[in-house]
């Protein structure tokens, strides 16, 4: 008979707080891979671990705050972007994370994304994109594409998405990117390579849903949508690819662009200083 | 920089620019806000001085936001403060309700105009007492100070950003347009004899017993630990343990919002400042706050001259409510008179708490309410 082996050990130990496992994710959920590449960006970045703080807003990808073993602020529905915003220009020396998902960033707190892109304040957001809201069971999110089905909209959705990394491109932000759950290298790097880059960063990563997205449209589980990524991914350099091309739509056979969207200097935000004589 | 951040002297200037002038001396150094009449003055004049003493002005894109940055300002350890009206404090019930949970010091000024609604946007009412004291969804209880004088929107600013720090709580200025807008005579003090209480921070000889949640004192009050400090706080708007990490049980929750409430009400004696005036043989007794008191004090005045013993009790804090005080007024006084800016918001608290009836003078706001019907209660009731 074979023996299960638990490791004592785990690399991620000192970021994740172990204490507030297991998580309250499904099986075939995304979100914990994107934050594995989050604690692995902290570890790599070179910046003490105790000057990163996350602040999420509500939803599961919010939950991510509780098992950061950093400085964490779980705050409400769509505010963590200005909550951020508050604590980064208080305290400059802070590494400052949003971590939340497409409903809360997008949709409540829409106008707090694109007002943080314009003024470019130094700030990096990590959205996990699953095409609905997961947490209250599925319903239609401003990211869900035109036609596909959620629990609040059961002939499918009337509504066409929002195209996150162009709305942030266009909005101001210094670094834009795209990438997928199966994507874990590019998302480590893109997340250290944002740490480094002043101003906003807003990098969106597709993940699958199977319980809130995938039961409603025919993808039957986590796998099945990473292999539908593995498929159809696309990368593109420059964002040269028109915008009605990054839309996405998982149910249909065409290529999902990903890769790196924007990346400039802009001036990130700075508070004024006046000298007096 | 110090002597920028003081101006210590005589002024004569607005209140609003006074309640910036207090905060700034209080060592507020970070301001959010979006700009809203009759408050945006305080906005402006922080926009011009925050930055030459090195603090932080930013416009944010609605209130919303507004308050939302004071929290993260603040939990990362800098004294906060946003400025608005009605309109605006509406929109901060949902982070006002974040600042009670995580228990996150702040100021919030609400120079209050005519309301609902956008209603009366340049003219004075004082109808948002309530929404100050119930506003945010669930149980909590709050402070709310109420100035009637450009000194007050100086001195209370002060005040509240020291019981905000002390007692870990959001602390809600209930000006209005009169006060915010009138010009009077400003004595800013030398900064050595402006008091500031400090936040209670974790001690050494909490021997590592420290946590963001966990209040050690008989004041219910845990100590602030802040972002970027080493404690790797865990902060959650979710019903959450001492330790801060969520817990979905009944226990848990009753024993968090029981403490919250109890941090306010336990300590009530600390927090509430009242004013009277010829009140130690009142058989009526005004109660008025804020520019309202300013006309209760004439009508009381000559009242008396009219041989009337009629008396007035300024609240110069509105929450928590002084109920032992009005307690004890109501087997006193023969008849109590409520003047206010609204139809009758404070004088619930105090039929509530001296179960008997109030005289009301009210007025739903747009202009303040002159002497005369405040005299004209008087008589009838000296009758």
């Amino acid at each position: 008979m074979s023996r299960v082996k638990i490791a004592k050990k785990h690399p991620l130990d000192s970021i994740i707080r172990a204490d507030r496992m297991p998580h309250i994710w499904c099986p075939g959920c995304g979100i914990g891979i994107v934050m594995r590449c989050y604690a692995q960006a902290i570890l790599d970045s070179g910046v003490p671990a105790d000057q990163h703080v996350v602040i999420s807003g509500i939803g599961c990808s919010g939950r991510v705050a509780g098992y950061m073993n950093i400085d964490s602020y779980h705050t409400t529905h769509g505010r963590a972007i200005p909550f951020a915003v508050g604590m980064k220009l208080a305290k400059p020396e802070l590494m400052t994370t949003v971590f939340s998902g497409d409903g809360d960033l997008a949709a409540i707190g829409g106008n707090h994304l694109i007002h943080a892109a314009r003024r470019n304040v130094d700030v990096n957001v990590i959205c996990v994109n699953n095409f609905n809201y997961g947490m209250t069971g599925g319903q239609v999110g401003p990211t869900t594409p035109r036609g596909a089905r959620g629990t609040t909209a059961p002939y499918g959705n009337p509504e066409l998405p929002f195209n996150l990394p162009y709305l942030l491109a266009a909005a101001g932000a210094n670094f834009v990117a795209r990438w997928t759950t199966i994507h874990v290298r590019q998302i480590r790097d893109d997340i250290l390579y944002a740490f480094s880059r002043p101003g906003f960063t807003f990098i969106e990563v597709l993940a699958p849903c199977p319980v809130g997205f995938g039961k409603s449209n025919n993808i039957d589980d986590g796998l099945e949508e990473m292999e539908l990524y593995r498929q159809r991914c696309v990368l593109v350099r420059d964002g040269d690819v028109s915008q009605d091309d990054l839309n996405i739509d998982l149910r249909e056979e065409k290529p999902i662009y990903i890769g790196r969207f924007e990346d400039r200097d802009r001036p990130p935000y700075e508070a004024i200083k006046v000298e007096t004589a | 920089m110090d002597d920028r951040r003081v101006l210590t002297g005589k002024h004569f200037m607005n209140g609003d620019e006074a309640c910036a002038e207090g905060a700034l001396a209080a060592g507020c150094s970070f301001f959010g806000g979006y700009p809203i009449t009759p408050s945006t003055e305080i906005a402006e004049h922080l926009a011009r001085r925050m930055p030459e003493i090195g603090s932080v002005f930013i416009q944010m894109e609605d209130e919303l936001a507004s308050m939302a940055a004071i929290l993260g300002a603040s939990a990362a350890g800098a004294r906060a403060m946003t400025a608005t009206s009605g309109p605006g404090l509406s929109l901060m019930m949902e982070n006002l309700g974040l600042a009670i949970m995580l228990e996150i010091p702040c100021v919030i000024v609400d120079v209050q105009r005519g309301s609902p609604s956008t209603g009366l946007p340049t003219m004075p009412g004082q109808s948002d007492v309530m929404q100050a004291r119930w506003g945010s969804h669930g149980d909590y209880a709050i402070v709310a100070y109420s100035p009637w004088s450009v000194q007050e929107m100086f001195d209370l600013t002060i005040l509240a950003f020291n019981i905000a720090d002390r007692y870990r709580t959001p602390v809600i200025m209930l000006c209005d347009e009169v006060v915010g807008h009138m010009i009077e005579r400003l004595v800013i003090p030398p900064s050595d004899q402006i008091e500031i209480w400090n936040r209670k921070l974790p001690k050494e000889s909490d021997n590592g017993r420290c946590d963001p949640f966990r209040a050690l004192g008989n004041d219910l009050v845990p100590p602030m630990m802040h972002a970027g400090e080493g404690y790797r706080v865990h902060f959650t708007g979710l019903t959450h343990d001492e330790h801060g990490y969520p817990v979905m049980s009944a226990k848990t929750h009753h024993d968090l919002v029981t403490r919250l409430v109890e941090k306010i009400e336990h300590n009530a004696e600390y927090l509430i400042r009242t004013e009277g005036y010829w009140l130690d043989d009142a058989e009526i007794v005004v109660v008025a706050y804020g520019c309202t008191a300013r006309s209760a004090q004439r009508a009381v005045r000559e009242a008396r001259e009219e041989g009337i013993s009629a008396g007035m009790l300024r609240l110069i804090s509105l929450w928590p409510f002084p109920e032992n005080l009005f307690q004890d007024l109501g087997k006193t006084v023969k008849t109590i008179i409520a003047a206010e800016m609204n139809l009758g918001q404070i004088s619930r608290e105090i039929e509530r708490t001296t179960g008997r009836p109030v005289h009301g003078v009210y007025h739903a706001g747009g202009e303040m309410i002159p002497p005369e019907p405040i005299l004209r209660a008087i008589r009838g009731a000296d009758r």
